[in-house]
């Protein structure tokens, strides 16, 4: 399956990650060679199997519904780049 | 043309738990800004989610509640995307293999009970907040409710009006606060509803272009913004417009619904297996375990409710409006057994007025079913009459004690006394020459002036059946 710029362009907004313009020939020659990989994995014929969710054949391990963590706002706002009033402060996400 | 209108809903419950689905940190609503936003809810490196036993419970017992099968086994997956207020860049939610499939939620069409039936239930975890004001040009964030564990609820497409819309709203609702896996407070944001809007010509199969209206949080609003979107929907078409699938979120402030995000970032989440979390198996045993804690269902309840005590199917749906009213009723109609009206009307008349004027709910009343019963005993026996036991419903709530005592002590007790209330007619007779001549010469509205008179000179004390047969038979001469 080939990919066209249009779609690594797609995918490369959806990630949030910048490509330049120069990079593009490289990385649609990259991933494409990726889908390739996958279309050989798709030709098996996989009917009657189940899939497969996770790769540990155990099961979800549940914990008891309790409080069990306390405040430390302090500690971790400590860390972030701006905060205000208890918030952490972003740049504007809305006009 | 005549048009269809389809509606399909999505609710998100806020699942009633201490702690959040996949970390310990408190759900608490109201918490000062990131006080309940631990490690894992942030996001930290390093940081692994842990599920929540309460919130599978609660989804289990909403798909026994609803009908619907519970998954033996799910998977967790991840919603992608980004925003501040989701520090993962993702959601953890399900995708292909939810906890519930199926099951339905009656409502009532046309005079008969239908099914709207259930796509799926599934568990995933609320973002924060985001507050775009104040803060030189940048945004604030909370998380105090990223982690916060939610079920959400997928109706079919089966509901053809607002009003069906809300009536299905309306009964989810009352399931979920039921059986007590959401608090349902909707100012909170504990119960909120996406709906999803289309119109196509009647007898048309396939569906028309939908839009998906956002984050209605009143079922008032619910009514109005579909409404408003059923006939932007048609307006457009017969102009010769098509309707483009959008998000629109709906301005009470304005009643119209606006375009909240543009096609071009159309929805592409790209779903996968959260290699975080393993499997969630869920065996018979423990659904076992959860069927014999559910309480009588509100459906069953009301039809019992109708069958067993002879109310109407409006009353039984006035007193099955949550499951702590309902409970109050059963307690008051244990107190007077055989007076079912008698208790609905007390229930939704003079109690439900009395909560509602306090703004507490019926497990805060002020007046125990014991207390109520004790007064209605003697509205039954005829002790005193509906007014007076209104008065006394009154000095109950404010005061306390028993109705039986206030009966005695202030002396209210009903006159029915035949000899007593005949001698109140022959003075007033005697007091009142002309109107007694007026009601003998044809004048018959005069009686009410008798009645009235009569009923002050005993302090509205008086059998009002008695009072009028003796006074038609004395004024008839």
């Amino acid at each position: 399956m080939a990919l066209t710029e249009n779609d690594l362009r797609h995918l490369a907004r959806l990630a949030r990650i910048r490509v330049e313009d120069d990079e593009t020939g490289p990385m649609l020659a990259q991933l494409s060679g990726i889908l390739g990989l996958i279309d050989q994995l798709q030709a098996v014929d996989t009917r009657g199997v189940e899939p497969l969710a996770h790769a540990l054949d155990l099961e979800q391990r549940l914990r008891p519904d309790e409080v069990t963590e306390t405040d430390r706002r302090e500690q971790f706002q400590a860390v972030a780049p701006q905060v205000e009033a208890g918030l952490y402060l972003v740049p504007k996400v809305i006009e | 043309m005549d048009w269809e209108v389809v509606i399909g809903l999505e609710t998100h419950a806020q699942l009633a738990t201490h702690s959040k689905i996949f970390s310990g940190a408190s759900t608490a609503f109201g918490a000062a800004p990131n006080a309940q936003a631990c490690a894992v809810d942030l996001a930290l490196p390093g940081v692994l989610p842990v599920l929540n036993r309460a919130a599978v419970e609660h989804a289990i017992r909403f798909g026994l509640a609803a009908e619907g099968v519970v998954a033996p086994r799910s998977i967790f997956a991840r919603k992608n995307y980004f925003y501040p207020d989701l520090p993962k860049g993702y959601q953890i939610s399900q995708f292909e293999t939810p906890v519930v499939s199926g099951g339905r939620i009656m409502i009532e069409r046309n005079g008969s009970e239908i099914p709207i039936r259930l796509t799926r239930a599934h568990l995933e975890e609320d973002a924060g907040k985001s507050l775009h004001e104040d803060f030189h040009g940048l945004s604030g964030i909370d998380l105090n409710r990223a982690g916060t564990p939610l079920l959400e609820i997928v109706s079919e497409p089966d509901m053809r009006s607002a009003a069906e819309a809300v009536a299905y709203a309306r009964e989810l609702h009352r399931l979920v606060t039921w059986i007590g896996i959401c608090d349902g407070n909707m100012q909170e944001g504990s119960f909120r509803c996406d709906a999803n809007v289309s119109v196509r010509p009647k007898g048309q199969q396939a569906f028309g272009t939908r839009c998906e209206i956002k984050n209605l949080n009143s079922f008032r609003f619910m009514e109005k913004a579909i409404e408003f979107e059923i006939r932007r929907q048609i307006e457009l078409i017969e102009s010769g417009g098509t309707v483009v699938q959008e998000t629109r979120l709906y301005d009470p402030d304005r009643d119209e619904t606006r375009p909240m995000r543009s096609k071009e970032d159309a929805q592409d989440y790209r779903y996968f297996p959260d290699p975080d979390l393993l499997p969630l198996c869920i065996d018979a045993a423990w659904i076992a375990r959860v069927r014999e804690t559910l309480p009588e269902l509100p459906d069953a309840m009301r039809r019992r409710f109708v069958e067993d005590f002879g109310l109407s199917h409006y009353d039984a749906g006035v007193l099955t409006a949550s499951h702590d009213l309902a409970q109050y009723f059963r307690a008051l109609m244990l107190v007077v057994p055989g007076e079912a009206k008698l208790c609905a009307n007390w229930v939704s008349g003079e109690l439900s007025a009395a909560l509602h004027r306090e703004g507490i709910e019926v497990r805060q009343s002020r007046i125990t079913p014991t207390q109520l019963g004790g007064l209605l005993r003697r509205i039954q026996d005829g002790t005193i009459s509906g007014k007076i036991a209104k008065e006394i419903f009154d000095v109950l709530w404010s005061d306390g004690g028993e109705a039986d005592t206030l009966i005695e002590s202030k002396g209210l007790k009903q006159i029915s006394d035949v000899s007593a209330l005949e001698k109140i007619v022959e003075e007033l007779m005697a007091a009142h020459p002309d109107q007694v001549a007026e009601y003998r010469s044809g004048k018959e509205k005069v009686f009410g002036f008798f009645v009235g008179r009569a009923m002050k000179a005993c302090g509205g004390r008086a059998n009002p059946a008695q009072l009028n047969a003796i006074l038609k038979d004395r004024l008839a001469g």
